[in-house]
């Protein structure tokens, strides 16, 4: 095992508990997601200065009631606190609890000093807790649980200072307090010596733990598995019947904490803001409306204002690649650095705009607690489906990425939902279909307003969208008949108090995923690029040169501007990308699709985004070289069938490009994350053929049925 | 119409208050223990999504939502 090289702090606290707020505050932009080692649940970790000498690396726990855990994501928590040998094992814990629900807050905590662990209390939102009348004296909370309590500000950053001196004395003393909550030993003593003495352990509750959780921990041997299930035969140990009698047990004790230490009225209100906005947001009628605009203006907001800065890249990128050709010496390297680099850069950066709009957008609601409010409004839909209220949080983001939200899914805890939701996440609409979208819908529909600021275009994306959710229910429909499980899924959630966004908290949000954007899909989509001017530079032995001597002879009345424009178009169809995409090109000729489309339709597979530059690639490679740089969607209606003397984006066509990339399973990324969450082939290669599948034959009926 | 014996929060109107006396599933409340419905407990039920399920109950200064099949496993009195 690696030494620790720097001290470690967990962050614990129940959700909604501003855990995360806090560890924005401490660690900002030092943070890196990552694995809890043997699972896939995401690992927020990151860097916080203790003093000028030291640092310290903080760990983001998931959000968790208790360290009985119901989800896959809890399991982490208590499989790292009893676990000594746990590279994330913690020298203190910062459990966060929230002072307007002091009691049930402090159900964690109580669990935790039990284990034995250094602990600091954290405490937050006293704010809200003022708001509802309710005091809370840190000094008394102190005394009572015997370990520091800071109290802090999350939201605002208040009370860091304290936070950063308090963990510091307990990392350099570690104190821990004497007094337990709850004893087992008193309970089942003979059970819990034994325990011990097998598995070496010297502390009960960690003992006790052991008994409920040894299936589940990632660290113990089957031997020991055995051992255990063999005591509590022995000792006729009712599991859930103790689990019980432990946590009434502990809320009596937390009560005692709680009338200590906090004043609060004869009868406690959640605030009256909030009791007003669900009587609208839950509304049978408005909550619906209300959740309808806000999908509009997400779209809306999306397609229009991120269109300014968009347009800025464009021309920017534009008028680089002019100057670098004219600057530089034309040769192959330069042609390269621009065709080939540039483009693909250039293709990575363009979205960024839409990414970030999306974020804002999806994150304010987070933040805000209207999420959920969306999950109870949509539960009983869903539920249809076979789907969770839960589900909507991945099925909105996959409007986004279907990778992070696919990876959002486990937070559904019942695993029948959770899979078909990863499986019918991919059909919603991700960000990388966006491009493709709003290039083929500004081709072949009018910008002709119909309501206000919205046109036929915007409409149309809406309905893109629709379609998308649509075939997303009624695949998790019929899913639902085919996937066994034995678990229920519980739907119980707390519903937190509507707050304004945390903007710092939204800003990090938006950050993180524009960098997830350009380093993960960017790459890709920059390597795609110089592969494909490479395919498309380069033929197989002479027959780039054949291509130009033949074209000499064949066509010995051409000249100048005219004949350069047909070598350009020659030596494309000869090179190695021409020949791949009409090798497929009987197979995709039903769908209206010509061997250039042919070409972006297999490169898109690395990302659906590639679509796009490829198309850009192969129409500027095949362009005057003179000409100057215009944008693709002229150059895209411009281009006329060598055949038939119609444009190549018809309306049928481009509606078929449009349904296919609906459908179509067109990312390695996703697929990898479906391998990753369902730990198999067996379901990413289920969603790759029914997605593809779906996708050619739609394609076919839209276009024969448009043509 | 529910008998005194078998009244759950699934019973409940909106606005109206009760006392939580047991449960009828052992897993879920295990659950629900831990988010502090406690036997003694006064709720109130706070809200009926669209179409009546899930509902939400207020206890202590926060609100729960659950599914109606998941509220009528809590006897009320």
């Amino acid at each position: 095992m690696a030494s620790k090289t720097k001290p470690i702090i967990a962050l614990a606290g129940n959700p909604n508990s501003g855990k995360s707020s806090l560890f924005n505050q401490l660690t900002g932009l030092r943070q890196k997601i990552g694995n809890f080692p043997g699972v896939t649940v995401d690992k927020k970790s990151g860097t916080f200065r203790l003093d000028a000498a030291t640092e310290a690396t903080v760990v983001d726990l998931p959000g968790v009631y208790s360290l009985y855990p119901q989800s896959l994501d809890e399991r982490v928590v208590i499989d790292i606190l009893a676990n000594p040998a746990h590279e994330d094992y913690p020298e203190v814990v910062v459990v966060v609890v929230d002072a307007s629900n002091l009691k049930r807050n402090l159900l964690l905590f109580t669990e935790i000093a039990d284990l034995g662990l250094p602990v600091v209390l954290a405490l937050n939102m006293l704010d809200v807790a003022q708001n509802m009348q309710l005091q809370v004296n840190a000094t008394k909370l102190a005394m009572q649980t015997g370990v520091p309590v800071v109290r802090i500000n999350a939201r605002t950053g208040e009370g860091l200072e304290l936070l950063r001196q308090a963990v510091r004395q307990v990392l350099e003393k570690p104190v821990l307090s004497q007094k337990v909550y709850f004893d087992p030993a008193h309970h089942v003593p003979e059970l819990i010596a034994e325990v011990k003495q097998k598995c070496d352990l010297a502390n009960n509750n960690l003992a006790l733990h052991y008994l409920h959780q040894h299936g589940i921990f990632s660290f113990i041997s089957t031997e020991k598995r055995v051992v255990l299930d063999e005591l509590i035969e022995k000792h006729g140990f009712d599991l859930p019947d103790f689990q019980a009698e432990e946590t009434i047990n502990r809320y009596q004790k937390i009560d005692g904490i709680v009338k200590a230490t906090v004043t609060a009225p004869a009868v406690v209100q959640a605030p009256v803001w909030t009791k007003r906005l669900d009587q609208i947001l839950l509304h049978p009628l408005w909550g619906y409306t209300v959740f309808l605009l806000v999908l509009l203006v997400i779209f809306q907001a999306v397609f229009l204002l991120a269109q300014y800065p968009m347009d800025v890249i464009d021309g920017g990128v534009a008028a680089l690649t002019d100057w670098l050709k004219a600057t530089l010496p034309p040769s192959a390297l330069t042609n390269l650095l621009t065709d080939g680099l540039l483009a693909g850069i250039g293709g990575v950066v363009i979205f960024i705009p839409q990414i970030a709009f999306l974020f804002l957008l999806i994150s304010i609601l987070e933040e805000s607690g209207y999420m959920a409010r969306v999950m109870v409004i949509m539960d009983r839909l869903m539920r249809k489906f076979g789907l969770n209220g839960r589900s909507v949080v991945p099925l909105i983001s996959g409007v986004a990425c279907a990778v992070p939200a696919m990876m959002s899914a486990r937070s559904i805890s019942n695993y029948k939902e959770r899979l078909i939701t990863i499986l019918v996440t991919p059909l919603m609409s991700c960000a990388a279909r966006l491009p493709i979208f709003t290039i083929l819908i500004a081709l072949v529909m009018p910008p002709t307003p119909v309501v206000g600021f919205i046109n036929w275009q915007g409409i149309t994306l809406l309905g893109l969208y629709a379609l998308g959710l649509a075939s997303a229910l009624l695949s998790a429909w019929a899913l639902k008949g085919f996937i066994k499980t034995e678990d229920k899924g519980y739907f119980i959630m707390e519903m937190p108090t509507y707050k304004w966004p945390r903007w710092y908290h939204v800003g990090i949000s938006i950050w993180e995923s524009v960098k997830a954007f350009v380093l993960e899909a960017g790459k890709i989509i920059v390597a795609i690029s110089i592969i494909l001017w490479v395919l498309a530079s380069y033929g197989p032995g002479d027959s780039m040169e054949r291509a130009e001597q033949n074209l000499r002879q064949t066509q010995p009345a051409l000249t100048g501007q005219a004949f350069d424009n047909a070598v350009a178009a020659q030596k494309l169809e000869n090179s190695y990308a021409g020949r791949f995409g009409k090798f497929i090109e009987p197979a995709i000729a039903p769908l209206g699709y010509d061997w250039k489309i042919g070409i972006a339709l297999l490169t898109s597979f690395a990302a659906r985004e590639v679509f796009v530059g490829t198309i850009s690639t192969i129409y500027s490679i095949g362009s005057d070289a003179g000409e100057e740089n215009s944008t693709i969607k002229k150059r895209l209606k411009a281009e006329v069938n060598a055949k038939t003397g119609k444009p190549v984006y018809s309306t049928a066509t481009a509606f078929s490009l449009l349904i296919f990339y609906v459908f179509a399973m067109m990312c390695m990324s996703t697929l990898a994350t479906a391998y990753r969450e369902t730990h198999g082939w067996k379901w990413p290669a289920v969603q790759f053929f029914y997605m593809t599948g779906l996708a050619y034959l739609l394609a076919f009926l839209t276009y024969q049925g448009l043509k | 119409m529910p008998t005194a014996a078998t009244k759950t929060i699934a019973d409940l109107k909106t606005g109206e208050r009760a006392i939580i006396r047991s449960f009828r599933d052992v897993s879920l409340s295990l659950k629900l223990l831990e988010m502090g419905c406690l036997p003694g407990t006064e709720i109130v039920l706070n809200f009926k999504a669209p179409f009546g399920d899930p509902i939400g109950i207020e206890m202590g200064g926060y609100c729960l939502s659950m599914r109606k099949a998941e509220a009528a496993t809590i006897l009320v009195v």
